[in-house]
């Protein structure tokens, strides 16, 4: 939390400014029914009309300094809001955008992704609201009940033994709704999520003529759902017309006390006035609680990214072989510090060769990118890009020397021309001959504008194919000096993945690939092959040698192109 | 308590003729049930707003009996603090059965609208969720409904009590002291003409703050997502800036819509300072002047100006309120104007005993008129026959088995299954007579032993772990904490997706159907497993007429029957050996798999 209000101090000033003018707003208010009950038990029965006008005069001027102050404070709350939680976003962002991947394995993705959006929302709200109504209520409720001292002390007590009993009644009511709501919003998730899997499984459904017991299904949690509502809101109604019983009770005994006391009858006026003002005053105090609540919850949740440590030590360590572009020695790792999902890796890739991983899902083939780019730290060995360890080169100076495509990539919504560029300022001609060897020339072509053409979000106005040629056209462009294509043409049919691999090795001669795939025919002709098996590697060599020596890969071989040749 | 708005959904604000009065009669069956408790919820209310306005006239008479000189009267004093007391508490507890009887009867309705909803959902055809997005249709079944929902139970109520403690306080005020009402003249006119302005004014700004808000958020979602490539291109600072000016885009629009939007409680105060301040000059000195016989008079009357006002603020607000319900509500009653699957014909029998046999004649299809899919299409099966369908993507594959299982109707040709059309027999049967497995594997969340005896309830365990064994699940299954109690979550398993087409696959074996539709069925097990399953899906298709469609041509090479689609037409048809004989389009594909660099 302490960090979260650091953020207002840049805006101290204006903060102060809308605090002071609220308050101010405030107090004027308050006034007006004292002027009131002063009007009529002192001036009505001096029959004093000028000073009667007077008064009404003074009243108007305060509820104009009211206007204007709650006017300007709320102007002003909102301005300290919105830059801070401008403020927040950003750096949160920035943070997420530098995490190490490790960090976003633990915290994960989704929850990111909530924080960054729902949580920097629910802390604004908190700031706004608590600027608006957290200084105003309280001095609505404490200068309501100063006012009513000030018209007759005994009365005041009378009031002010009232309190307690609001108090304690919105308490006890929130306390308990708001795990109500809790159920309500899970009871809700649970009804949208069979939504989903009944429209997603609509063909497995209807057949197996299930729709009557989808229905049931669907009916249950709908009807969960209603019943938890109505609990939820049973409790809740409570408060409005339990809240006002209690403080028209405590008038009554107002009146009690004030006819014992002899109070006079304007200041009892005053009263009831004053009255409602602390009953609103309470109520937006227990709302006050709520927000509050809500806002501390993601505030802590912003602030436990924001104090992850993202930044990855570079240190000297012992060279590797210059001559090869990648070289794997002896390298372990695992994602969790218990079982390794690699272990005693090692190859060299010499500069321009190519390189194919094969294997089964989970095999540890996407690791191997991952140590490869550094977006995890080997457990043990050490993984070398031009003849330096990995750990010993500035992420951006050896990130550069990539291109890549990983599995499942995005493309964003903005036009062609922005996705294979990606903000590294690359000429036109650059883009087509990208284009073109990912074979993705030809369809772009024929999309209305060419590369200004704009993609959708989650770039749903391509296809599967056209998705990865784009990727790989971005991959390419930059010319980079390491290639690196994570099952990247799984939607290519076999005579486009022929002619982008003929592209590849002409186009890239000098560039180092590697090649995640899971057909045969996409790795065949690469000058490395590496079969994982289990983070372990189980065949290494050209096709032919892995023909001849390795009976897991030979059988791969023969399951998807019939007979080896 | 309104549920935290929707962020996103800017389709509320749509501009739009709204047919109230189709609403009206969609809504009118689901409410009339309850006629008798919307009677009692409407007697109550106006019981309970009537008997709290009568508090501050009896406030007024007491405050009138306190007499400075000590004549008071304690009798009456007690009397009217025994009526107060009563009145408040007979008004609260009214107050409070009237909301929650109007907050059970909108939960009643909306879940009965809710289950007829989906009901209808579950009835339409295929090409309904086809053409749809997901999400819409959800967030119809939820969102709109709720929003319904909470302008039932809300709304409704609030501008009943409204109605009532507006029309109710002005009597009493007119009672208390005529002259004074004018007041309101004043007041009144001012306050709905600054809310009117207001309004028009607002509506627009928190549009545009939803939308820049919902871009933003899309923004963060595509980029968090797609973390690794931003590292990989090294293009963080790049990204940051783009995030930035939409960020600042937001703030900005939040601090405008801010500004005008919280005019509206400031506004408001003033308006009944305002009035105050003019009731208590004017009060004074018609007291004064004899039009007001007592003090009281005036207190009871602040009292009740105070009652007045807030209402007629709240209708205001309450009407823009109506509007988007009454939106939603049309947008969840249009769904039942949606076409369900046409009821089966007329005399259609069951499909029975069905060995498998299938006959398809000149079929002619589009999806949507003028655009022909499939232009002649014709196929002959025998009982136990595999045909093979391959082709590009988008060439008509799939459209085959919508046909076949009449999630589509055809424009033209026939296909009987045992020599009877498909469309003179009842659809359930056919589809009974069908098992699939798909590309996209459908589980849903519950247990894996639920998701595999799907379709086939009442299923021995044994059973279903023989099918889970034959297609090589069984070992991970074990290995889960819970086994086959293990419930499928969106998040709780790491589940990869081959493991899912596996788990579907055993579905599928359970499945005594006599034809199968596989439809890239293994496309997503990784190929070590997929040798290993092999044995089990020969098993499966063993003795069942099947559809096969597929990428790798390896696994169709067997086939009794290849067709090659392109372009919605069938282009060849034959064996493995014809095909490739013939040297064509199928050998060309199937050559291009083992092309090389240097070829």
């Amino acid at each position: 939390m302490k960090k979260t209000l650091a953020y207002i101090r840049p805006y101290g000033g204006k903060t102060a400014l809308a605090l002071v003018t609220k308050f101010l707003g405030s107090v004027a208010e308050l006034v007006l029914p004292y002027v009131l009950s002063h009007i009529i038990d002192d001036l009505i029965p001096l029959k004093d009309a000028a000073a009667i006008y007077a008064m009404g005069g003074i009243m108007l001027f305060f509820a104009l300094v009211a206007l204007g102050g709650n006017i300007w404070a709320n102007r002003l709350s909102a301005q300290v809001s919105g830059a801070m939680t401008h403020d927040i976003r950003y750096d949160l962002f920035r943070k997420t955008c530098y995490l190490k991947c490790g960090q976003v394995d633990s915290v994960t993705m989704p929850s990111l992704i909530s924080r960054l959006t729902s949580d920097t929302y629910y802390v604004n709200r908190m700031v706004a609201r608590t600027m608006r109504m957290g200084v105003r209520a309280p001095i609505l409720l404490l200068g309501g009940l100063l006012f009513c001292f000030l018209l007759d002390v005994k009365l005041a007590l009378v009031l002010l033994a009232v309190v307690p009993f609001v108090g304690a009644a919105i308490f006890m009511i929130t306390r308990k709704s708001v795990p109500m709501y809790m159920k309500v919003q899970k009871s809700g998730d649970n009804m949208v999520r069979t939504m989903q899997e009944d429209i997603t499984g609509i063909r497995v459904i209807k057949t197996l003529s299930k729709t009557e017991y989808e229905s049931q299904r669907f009916a249950d949690v709908a009807n969960n759902l209603a019943s938890t509502e109505f609990k939820a809101q049973r409790t809740m109604s409570l408060t409005n017309p339990l809240t006002t019983l209690i403080l028209n009770l405590g008038l009554v005994c107002v009146i009690i006390a004030g006819a014992f006391l002899s109070g006079e009858p304007g200041v009892i006026t005053g009263f009831l006035t004053y009255f409602t003002i602390v009953l609103n005053a309470m109520l937006g105090i227990s709302n006050i609680f709520v927000i509050l609540s809500r806002g501390m919850a993601s505030a802590s949740r912003i602030e436990s990214v924001l104090d992850l440590d993202e930044t990855e030590l570079v240190e000297e360590l012992p060279a590797g072989d210059e001559n090869c572009a990648v070289e794997f020695r002896d390298v372990s790792f695992s994602y969790n510090g218990k079982e390794d999902n690699l272990s005693a890796v090692s190859f060299r890739l010499g500069r321009g060769q190519s390189l194919g991983i094969i294997g089964a899902t989970g095999s540890g083939k996407t690791t191997i990118i991952n140590l490869l780019m550094r977006f995890y730290d080997v457990s043990g060995g050490a993984v070398y890009v031009d003849g330096r360890d990995v750990r010993s080169v500035p992420a951006d100076e050896l990130r550069v020397k990539f291109g890549v495509v990983f599995q499942s990539d995005f493309l964003m919504a903005a036009s062609v021309r922005e996705n294979i560029d990606y903000d590294r300022g690359l000429s036109d001609d650059e883009i087509w001959r990208a284009a073109e060897c990912a074979q993705a020339k030809e369809f772009i072509d024929g999309l209305e504008g060419g590369l200004d053409y704009d993609l959708a979000q989650k770039a749903g106005n391509l296809s599967g194919g056209q998705k990865q040629r784009l990727l790989i056209a971005r991959a390419l462009a930059a010319n980079p000096e390491i290639i690196v294509l994570d099952d990247s043409s799984s939607a290519l049919d076999y005579a486009t993945d022929a002619k982008l691999r003929a592209a590849l090795a002409r186009e890239y001669a000098s560039s180092a690939k590697v090649i995640v795939a899971q057909r045969v025919s996409s790795v065949k002709n690469c000058d490395l092959i590496l079969v994982m098996d289990d983070g372990k590697i189980s065949g290494k060599g050209t096709h032919e040698e892995l023909i001849e020596s390795c009976a897991e890969y030979r059988a791969i071989a023969e399951t998807q192109m019939g007979v080896a040749e | 308590m309104r549920r935290e708005g929707n962020v996103k959904d800017t389709r509320r604000f749509a501009k739009r003729r709204i047919d109230v009065r189709y609403i009206l009669k969609n809504l009118g069956r689901y409410v009339r049930p309850y006629a008798w408790l919307i009677a009692l919820i409407f007697l109550a209310s106006l019981a309970g707003t009537a008997f709290s306005l009568i508090g501050p006239r009896v406030f007024g008479m007491a405050i009138d009996e306190i007499k400075l000189d000590g004549t008071t009267n304690f009798d009456k004093i007690w009397r009217y603090a025994a009526i107060l007391t009563g009145v408040y508490i007979i008004s609260g507890v009214l107050t409070y059965l009237s909301a929650i009887g109007m907050s059970y009867l909108s939960r009643c309705v909306v879940k009965r609208i809710r289950n007829d909803i989906f009901r209808k959902l579950m009835s339409l055809p295929v090409s309904y969720f086809d053409t749809r997005q997901a999400g819409d249709i959800i967030s119809v079944l939820s969102y709109d409904l709720d929003t319904l929902g909470e302008s039932l139970s809300n709304d409704v109520m609030m501008v009943l009590t409204s109605v009532v403690t507006i029309v109710g306080s002005l009597v009493m005020m007119l009672i208390s002291a005529p002259l004074l009402v004018l007041v309101f003249v004043v007041t009144i006119p001012l306050s709905s003409l600054f809310t009117w302005w207001l309004a028009k004014k607002v509506q627009p700004l928190f549009r545009k703050r939803s939308t820049k808000l919902g871009e933003l958020n899309g923004f963060i979602e595509e980029i968090i997502t797609g973390q690794k490539t931003t590292k990989a291109y090294h293009c963080e600072e790049a990204v940051i800036s783009r995030f930035e000016n939409k960020n600042k885009e937001a703030v900005e629009a939040y601090t405008i819509a801010e500004n005008y939007g919280t005019l509206t409680g400031p506004s408001v105060n003033f308006m009944n300072n305002f009035s105050l301040a003019l009731i208590s000059v004017f009060g004074a000195i018609m007291y004064m002047n004899g039009i007001i016989p007592n003090v009281g008079g005036i207190a009871s009357f602040v009292l009740y100006s105070r009652k007045f006002s807030g209402p007629i603020n709240e209708i205001a607000n309450v009407l823009s309120e109506f509007q988007s319900a009454l939106a939603a509500a049309e947008r969840a009653f249009r769904v039942f104007e949606e076409q369900s699957e046409s009821a089966d014909a007329e005399g259609a029998t069951e499909l029975k005993d069905v060995k498998g046999n299938v006959e398809i004649e000149h079929l002619r299809f589009g999806y949507v008129p003028g655009k022909i899919v499939i232009h002649d299409f014709s196929l002959k099966a025998e009982s136990g026959d595999v045909i093979a369908i391959v082709g590009h993507t988008g060439a008509g594959k799939t459209t085959v088995i919508n046909l076949l299982m009449r999630f589509y109707d055809a424009d033209r040709g026939t296909i009987k299954i045992d020599g009877k059309d498909i469309t003179k027999v009842t659809r359930s049967s056919l589809r009974r007579a069908f098992t699939m497995v798909l590309q996209d594997t459908w589980l849903f969340s519950g247990t894996i032993y639920e998701n595999v005896a799907y379709g086939s309830e009442g299923v021995a365990r044994e059973d279903v772990e023989r099918v889970c064994k034959a297609a090589k699940i069984h070992s991970f299954i074990t290995r889960l904490p819970q086994g086959y109690d293990t419930v499928l979550t969106d998040n709780a398993v790491n589940i990869s997706k081959g493991q899912k087409q596996l788990l579907t696959i055993a579905r599928a074996m359970l499945s005594d159907s006599p034809m199968l539709i596989l439809d890239e069925a293994t496309s997503n097990v990784d190929t070590r497993t997929e040798q290993y399953i092999q044995q089990a899906m020969e098993n499966l298709m063993q003795g069942r007429t099947c559809f096969v469609i597929a990428h790798r041509l390896s696994t169709i090479k067997h086939a009794k029957c290849i067709i090659v689609m392109n372009h919605g037409d069938v282009v060849e048809q034959g064996t493995h050996e014809q095909l490739m004989a013939a040297g064509g389009y199928y050998s060309k594909l199937y050559y291009s798999q083992f092309e090389t660099a240097d070829a």
